[in-house]
């Protein structure tokens, strides 16, 4: 190990203190504390003596995905080959095949979106935010398996650019950058957004393959054709990681243990969808309404409560403030997915709603309890004091 | 802005340094609205500099006779008489644009380019430099009108003036020519308001970070 420490040490050299390429020592210290601890101590305020901090953060999310992204590749491979007769149907292949074509989402998405980050790091003369390690593996993980490169690449430029730098860079954003990616393909290019070609690989190349999503079925007025635990296990067409509830709820466990991910927004989350979803089967007016429970385990509402909602910046601090806008997600998500049957995905525009509104609710969160306090203090006394 | 009341400083400070849309912040409703494509909105910049720089010149050549409290009645009577007279060329000799703008030539009335110059400069100055002044303003508003349907057009529909300049879109990719060929797409977002917004946005941070001064604390 020492050997990689004088290395690093020597390749940073000209980046140093008055030295030639001083203004690009952002980038090179990017790379530095990317595989070493960084050796600088706090200088005032709170000394938290663990070592927690943004990097183990983003780490464990990145961990956390790891479970749904591995069935996310399995699945690609699963509902590409299962339309096609004679097909080698064990674990390997399929997930081989969709590793193939996830890879280089994956890939495009870090390099675009690292590139931006750098040049923003250097041009402000501040250091490389982590926040994005998560974002871009989120990005690829929420997009239809089939979407050209080039719109990934785009949506992430978008998302980087207008979603988190105009505001000031990683922590200052208002809405969730991944979720900011997703909405600009969804409202730039509806065609590779939507519709019944786009969710299983090769689908616009080769005849015969096709597969809507549970609520695109729903919202034509047509059959299911899953069971609910095929869909709770995630063997249906859908972005990329997001079909599979199971591997997401053992992702919501690890956030949850370590402490990373908010439980209230979670659980509260899930509490909201399904006081709506059971309210909209008793009223029962259309497919989508009489869907019932099934709402909490298709599309994207379990990945976007576990990972999307639980962005420690776009999200609500106060914990009752937590409780309110995880409810209110589910509440809104469903809502949306039932009476707009033209925006399938309620659960993406209810967060990014939310998100804006999450700033409002703390402070009506704070104000109470300040009210509360007064009304305990004994007025009086302070006067006279 | 240092000599503020020269002739030429009237006429180019509002394109930039005291652009009325971005730095101002006037008059962004119709910056949504109608830059869907460029022809409309070089059109409506047109009307817009019409209006703006006669009616900084009639209610200059009136401003010592207009009672100050009824002022603002009389100001609107000038400036809908103008926005009529526009309204009514446009519908005679450009007809089919005048439609696609509908409603939003009329609303010129209430752009407050037009209002703010009139409050703002005609009053306290003479019809030459007023009329300069509103000629300038209309011309740092069309600029970005402009310039935002040049983004939105060739992103949203890959064309320029309705002429197709990144080729032509068939029904299939062999139909098609130019950049469609290789599977480029149109923006669908482009086309929709908030993108006006975000365009709008972008030229602030590019004019703000090249043009230092502005930056407000």
């Amino acid at each position: 190990m020492k050997f990689l420490r004088d290395k690093i040490d020597q390749i940073k050299k000209p980046f140093g203190k008055g030295e030639k390429f001083e203004k690009f020592a952002p980038a090179i210290n990017a790379l530095d504390t990317f595989l070493y601890v960084p050796n600088h101590t706090t200088h005032k305020g709170a000394h938290i003596r663990d070592a927690v901090d943004l990097k183990r953060t983003m780490i464990t999310v990145i961990l956390a995905l790891v479970p749904a992204l591995i069935f996310g590749m399995y699945n690609a491979g699963l509902q590409h080959f299962s339309q096609i007769e004679g097909s080698d149907m064990t674990f390997m292949p399929l997930f081989l095949f969709g590793l193939w074509k996830i890879l280089p989402m994956i890939i495009v998405s870090y390099g675009v979106g690292l590139a931006i980050e750098f040049v923003f790091a250097i041009y402000r003369g501040h250091e490389v935010n982590e926040g994005y390690l998560v974002t871009g593996l989120l990005i690829p993980m929420i997009m239809p398996i089939d979407l050209p490169l080039w719109m990934l690449a785009l949506s992430v430029v978008f998302a980087v650019v207008i979603g988190k730098e105009a505001f000031g860079g990683t922590g200052m954003n208002i809405l969730n950058p991944a979720l900011v990616a997703r909405a600009f393909a969804f409202f730039a290019y509806p065609t590779f957004m939507s519709g019944d070609k786009v969710w299983v690989a090769d689908a616009t190349t080769v005849d015969g393959i096709s597969g809507e999503t549970i609520l695109g079925k729903l919202a034509a007025g047509k059959e299911v054709g899953y069971n609910t635990m095929d869909m709770f296990g995630g063997y249906i067409p859908g972005s990329v990681a997001e079909t599979s509830t199971l591997w997401i709820l053992v992702g919501a466990a690890i956030l949850i243990i370590t402490g990373v991910a908010s439980w209230r927004i979670i659980v509260s989350g899930f509490i909201g969808a399904a006081i709506m979803a059971l309210g909209f089967e008793a009223w029962g007016a259309n497919a989508l309404m009489s869907f019932g429970l099934n709402h909490l385990v298709v599309g994207g509402l379990a990945f976007g409560v576990v990972f999307m909602a639980t962005d420690p910046v776009s999200g609500a601090q106060t914990n009752t403030g937590k409780l309110i806008y995880g409810f209110l997600i589910g509440v809104f998500g469903i809502l949306i997915r039932v009476f707009n049957p033209a925006y399938p995905e309620g659960i993406m525009l209810a967060i990014l709603l939310l998100n804006v509104f999450a700033p409002t609710i703390d402070h009506y969160v704070i104000q109470s309890n300040v009210n509360r306090r007064k009304k305990r203090a004994n007025v009086n006394q302070l006067k006279t004091a | 802005m240092a000599e503020k009341n020269s002739i030429k400083s009237l006429l180019v400070d509002p394109l930039d340094d005291n652009n009325p849309i971005t730095v101002q912040v006037l008059g962004i409703c119709s910056a949504l609205a109608i830059t869907v494509q460029l022809k409309p909105a070089i059109v409506m910049a047109l009307s817009v500099m019409v209006v703006t720089g006669f009616s900084n010149l009639i209610v200059s050549l009136m401003r010592n006779l207009i009672p100050n409290r009824i002022r603002i009645i009389v100001q609107l009577v000038v400036v809908a008489a103008l926005v009529i007279l526009v309204d009514q060329v446009l519908k005679a000799y450009a007809y089919d644009v005048s439609k696609e703008l509908s409603v939003f030539v009329g609303l010129i009335i209430t752009n407050c380019i037009v209002m703010g110059r009139l409050e703002a400069f005609a009053l306290a100055n003479p019809p030459g430099k007023s009329f300069v002044d509103g000629i300038g303003n209309g011309l740092g508003y069309g600029l970005i009108l402009i310039l935002v349907a040049f983004f939105r057009e060739l992103l949203g529909s890959g064309k320029l003036l309705g002429i197709e300049v990144l080729g032509h879109k068939g029904a299939t990719l062999a139909d098609s020519t130019g950049l469609y060929a290789h599977g480029y797409e149109n923006n669908g977002l482009m086309l929709l308001s908030p993108m006006a917004l975000i365009v709008v946005g972008l030229i602030i941070w590019a004019q703000r970070a090249r043009n230092r001064k502005l930056i407000e604390n």
